[in-house]
C-alpha cells in the first residue's frame, strides 16, 4: 500500500486576521503549524504502511517555508516528502490547489490510496479531498473515522455522519478524507527528528508538474471572496423548566400559541 | 544560559519536554495517587526512541552521552520525579553493562534496552548495608557453569517492573571488598523473586522493591567483568547514578519554580498579585538564581564526563549534593508561595516538595558525599591545579 497523505501548513492559531481590503489571510507573524487534522491523516497513512508494507509520501502545496511542515511529516513516519512550489501558485483557491495536488499525485503515480484531513483550520472549507478525487477521476469517502479493512484492492471505512456512521466499501485507488476520531497520534521519535533533519525534499513546480499557468493561482482561481461576515444566528432555542407534566402542558400552551397545533 | 548544546541535545530536551507535557503532566496527580508503574509513559518515551539516547550507536542506541541522558532526565523531571527515576533507573542499571559487559553481553541485552522493550534496575543496598556497600551480604557461589545467588536487595528502583538486574553480589567474602562481583540476573530465572512493594513518601509512581535471591542459578556468561571487580563496577555505576539523580532534582525545582511564578502573578491579596510583595519577589529570585547554578555544575559535570575525563567522582558529588539541596529548598518555597493551595494535593507542588526528598537520599546521602568532597578536598592540601 503506497499512501500519499496531503498536508498543508497554517497559522497556529484559529483566530487568523483576514485582510479587509482583499479578504485574503494576514499570515504574517503567525507561528505556522501542521494543520491539525492532517496530523491525524498522516498518522493513519503511517499505521497502514506499518500494517500492510508500502510507503509514506507528503506533499504540501504552499510557499518555500511549507517544507517546515514536511520535515515534521517526516519526524512523524512518512517516509518522503515533496513541497509543490511555485509563485504561479500564489492565490490559489480550492479549485486550483486540488488540481495541483491531482497533478502531483499523477506524476507520483504509484498511490494506492490518498488521505487528506476533513478541513483545514484557516482555508475552512472540506473542499480540497473530494475537488482532488474528482481531478484524479476516483472514489472519495469523507469524514473516515476508521478504517474497518483493506483487502484485494478494496477498502472498508466507516464514515462519520450526525447520527452515527456509515460503512462503505470503496475500490482502490481511492481519496478518504478523516476526523481526528480515527487515532491517536504518536509523538515523533528522536530517530525521526534527526532523518527528518537531513532529509531532502524536491521541490516541484508548475513547470515541472507540467500545470498550465490559466489553471493556477488566481487566474485558476473563480472563488472570489467578497465579504466575510459571522452569520446572524436567527434560531433561538428555549429550554422548558419543571416536572415532565410541566413541561408537556407548558409546550402545548406554546404549540397552540403559536397556532401550530 | 547559553549552554551549547548540539543537535541532537536540543531534540532530546524539546522531545521530552513535549512528553511531559502532553503525556505526563496530564496524568501525575493520578499516578502518585494511585501508586501505579507509569507502564504506558514508559511505552511512550519507548517510542519516541528516548530509551536510546543512553546506549551507543551499535547497539541500537543514538549515542551515549551523558549530556542528553541528563537532559532527558531533566525534562521528564519537570513533569514528574516518580516516572523520570523509573526511566533514569534502566540508564543505571544498563551503565555497568556498558563499561563492564563483553561485546557478547553488549550484544545481548543493550538492545532490547535500548529500543525500551526491556527496563533495567541496579541492585547494590541491602538491609545492613545502605550507606557502607561494604557490608553487603548477598553471595555468589561458583558451580558448573554458573553461579548460586542467596541474599536479598533491599529498595531497588524498578523491582519487578525491570526484565534485567545487575546484581552485587560476593563472590568471596574473606576478600572483603574485593570479593564482590557483578551479575545480570534476568527477570524468570529460578530462584529469583520479588518482596512487597513500598508505600513511599514521593516518586509513588516509581516502584520499589525487594529483590529476593534462594539458590538462584545465574550462568556464568553473565558474570560482568572479572570476579572482584564488582565493588570498583558498582561504585562507577553510582557516580554515573548521581548525576542523573543531580539532573532530576533540576527538573523537580524547574516545575514548582514555574508553578509558583504562575501562581505568584495571579494570587491577589491586599489588592495586589502576591508577586508584587518584595518578601515573594526574593524567593523567587534565589529560587531562580540556586535551580541556574545547579544546572550549570550538572551540564559542566556531564560534558566533563563526555569529554573522557576518567575520574569525576568528586565533580559529581558537588553537582548531586548541591543539586538536590537545591531541589529541597526550591520545591518547599514553592509551596510556601502557594500557601495554603500548596499544601493541598490539588496543585502540584506539594507532590515535587515529596518527590524532591529522596533526591537527598539515594544514590549517596548528602551526609556520605559531603564526607566524601572533604575528604579529597583535605588530600589535595586545599589546592586545585
Ligand atoms: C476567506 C478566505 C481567504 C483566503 N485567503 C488566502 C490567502 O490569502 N492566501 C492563501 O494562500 N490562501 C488563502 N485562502 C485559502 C485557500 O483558498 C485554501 O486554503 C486552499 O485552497 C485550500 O483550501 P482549504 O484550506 O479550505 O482546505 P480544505 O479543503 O479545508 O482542506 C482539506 C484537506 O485538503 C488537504 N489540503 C488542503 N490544502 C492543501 C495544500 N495546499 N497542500 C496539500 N494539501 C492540502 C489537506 O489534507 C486538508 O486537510 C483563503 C481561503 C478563504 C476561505
Ligand atoms: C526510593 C528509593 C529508591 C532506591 N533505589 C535503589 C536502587 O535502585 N538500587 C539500590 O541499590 N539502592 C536503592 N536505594 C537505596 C539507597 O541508595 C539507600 O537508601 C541510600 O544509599 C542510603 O542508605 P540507607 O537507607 O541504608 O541509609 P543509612 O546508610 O542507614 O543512613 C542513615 C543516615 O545516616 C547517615 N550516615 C550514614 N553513614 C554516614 C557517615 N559515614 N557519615 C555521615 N552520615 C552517615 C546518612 O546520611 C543518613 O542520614 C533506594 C532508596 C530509596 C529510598
Amino acid at each position: 500500500m503506497n499512501v500519499v497523505v496531503c498536508i498543508k501548513q497554517v497559522p497556529g492559531t484559529t483566530e487568523v486576521e483576514i485582510d479587509p481590503k482583499t479578504n485574503t489571510l494576514i499570515r504574517e507573524g503567525v507561528k505556522s503549524i501542521l494543520n491539525p487534522f492532517d496530523v491525524y491523516a498522516l498518522e493513519e497513512g503511517v499505521r497502514i504502511k506499518e500494517q500492510h508494507g508500502g510507503k509514506v509520501t507528503a506533499i504540501s502545496m504552499g510557499p518555500p517555508q511549507a517544507e517546515e511542515a514536511l520535515r515534521e511529516a517526516i519526524a512523524a513516519g512518512a517516509d518522503e516528502a515533496i513541497l509543490l512550489s511555485d509563485g504561479a501558485f500564489a492565490g490559489s483557491d480550492t479549485l486550483a490547489t486540488s488540481f495541483v495536488l491531482a497533478k502531483a499525485c499523477t506524476k507520483i503515480a504509484d498511490y494506492d490510496l490518498i488521505i487528506c484531513g476533513r478541513q483545514t483550520i484557516d482555508g475552512d472549507t472540506g473542499q480540497v479531498g473530494p475537488e482532488l478525487a474528482e481531478n484524479l477521476g476516483i472514489p472519495f469517502v469523507a469524514y473516515v473515522s476508521k478504517i474497518e479493512e483493506i483487502k484485494d484492492g478494496r477498502m472498508r471505512v466507516r464514515r462519520m455522519i450526525e447520527e452515527g456512521y456509515e460503512v462503505i466499501e470503496m475500490s482502490l485507488p481511492g481519496v478518504i478524507t478523516v476526523v481526528k476520531e480515527i487515532n491517536v497520534p504518536r509523538l515523533p521519535s528522536l530517530r525521526g527528528m534527526a532523518k527528518a533533519r537531513s532529509a531532502q525534499i524536491p521541490i516541484w513546480t508548475a513547470q515541472g508538474l507540467g500545470v498550465p499557468m490559466e489553471k493556477v493561482g488566481l487566474l485558476g482561481s473563480p472563488t472570489r471572496v467578497i465579504g466575510i461576515f459571522r452569520p446572524q444566528r436567527t434560531r433561538r432555542g428555549e429550554l422548558l423548566q419543571g416536572s415532565l407534566e410541566q413541561q408537556v402542558e407548558e409546550l402545548v400552551d406554546k404549540l397552540r400559541q403559536a397556532k401550530t397545533v | 544560559m547559553q549552554y551549547f548544546l548540539n543537535e541532537q541535545q536540543q531534540m532530546v530536551r524539546s522531545l521530552a519536554r513535549r512528553i511531559a507535557e502532553e503525556k505526563i503532566i496530564p496524568v501525575r496527580a493520578e499516578l502518585d495517587e494511585k501508586e501505579e508503574f507509569p507502564w504506558p509513559i514508559m511505552k511512550e518515551l519507548a517510542a519516541a526512541d528516548i530509551f536510546r539516547v543512553f546506549i551507543p550507536e551499535q547497539y541500537g542506541g543514538l549515542g551515549g552521552d551523558w549530556l542528553d541522558l541528563c537532559l532527558a532526565i531533566e525534562e521528564l523531571s519537570r513533569g514528574c520525579g516518580g516516572v523520570a527515576i523509573s526511566y533514569a533507573a534502566s540508564a543505571l542499571g544498563a551503565s555497568p553493562l556498558l563499561e563492564y559487559g563483553s561485546e557478547e553481553q553488549k550484544q545481548k541485552f543493550l538492545p532490547d534496552i535500548a529500543s525500551g522493550k526491556k527496563l533495567a534496575a541496579f541492585a547494590l543496598t541491602e538491609s545492613a548495608a545502605g550507606s557502607d556497600v561494604s557490608a553487603i551480604s548477598t553471595s555468589a557461589v561458583r558451580e558448573e557453569g554458573c553461579y548460586v545467588l542467596n541474599g536479598s536487595k533491599l529498595f531497588i528502583t524498578n523491582g519487578g517492573e525491570a526484565e534485567l538486574y545487575t546484581v552485587i553480589a560476593m563472590t568471596d567474602k574473606a576478600k572483603g571488598p574485593r570479593g564482590a562481583s557483578a551479575f545480570v540476573v534476568e527477570k524468570g530465572t529460578p530462584g529469583f523473586s520479588f518482596g512487597k512493594k513500598e508505600k513511599k513518601m514521593g516518586i509513588r509512581s516509581s516502584v520499589t522493591r525487594e529483590l529476593i535471591f534462594r539458590n538462584c542459578k545465574v550462568p556464568e556468561q553473565n558474570l560482568l567483568g572479572r570476579e572482584g571487580m564488582g565493588f570498583i563496577l558498582a561504585v562507577r555505576t553510582v557516580e554515573r547514578g548521581r548525576l542523573g539523580v543531580a539532573a532530576q532534582a533540576v527538573g523537580l525545582a524547574q516545575g514548582a519554580l514555574e508553578a509558583a511564578v504562575a501562581y505568584a502573578r495571579k494570587r491577589i491579596q491586599f489588592g495586589h498579585p502576591i508577586s508584587s510583595f518584595q518578601a515573594v519577589q526574593h524567593m523567587l529570585a534565589d529560587m531562580a538564581m540556586e535551580l541556574e547554578a545547579a544546572r550549570s555544575l550538572v551540564y559542566a559535570t556531564a560534558k566533563t564526563i563526555d569529554s573522557g575525563a576518567k575520574s569525576f567522582s568528586e565533580e559529581v558529588a558537588m553537582a548531586k549534593v548541591f543539586a538536590t539541596d537545591m531541589a529541597m529548598k526550591v520545591t518547599t518555597d514553592a509551596v510556601q508561595i502557594l500557601g495554603g493551595i500548596g499544601y493541598m494535593r490539588d496543585y502540584p507542588v506539594e507532590k515535587m516538595m515529596r518527590d524532591a526528598k529522596v533526591t537527598q537520599i539515594y544514590e549517596g546521602t548528602n551526609q556520605v558525599l559531603r564526607s566524601a568532597i572533604a575528604l579529597d578536598l583535605l588530600k589535595r592540601k586545599a589546592m586545585r591545579e
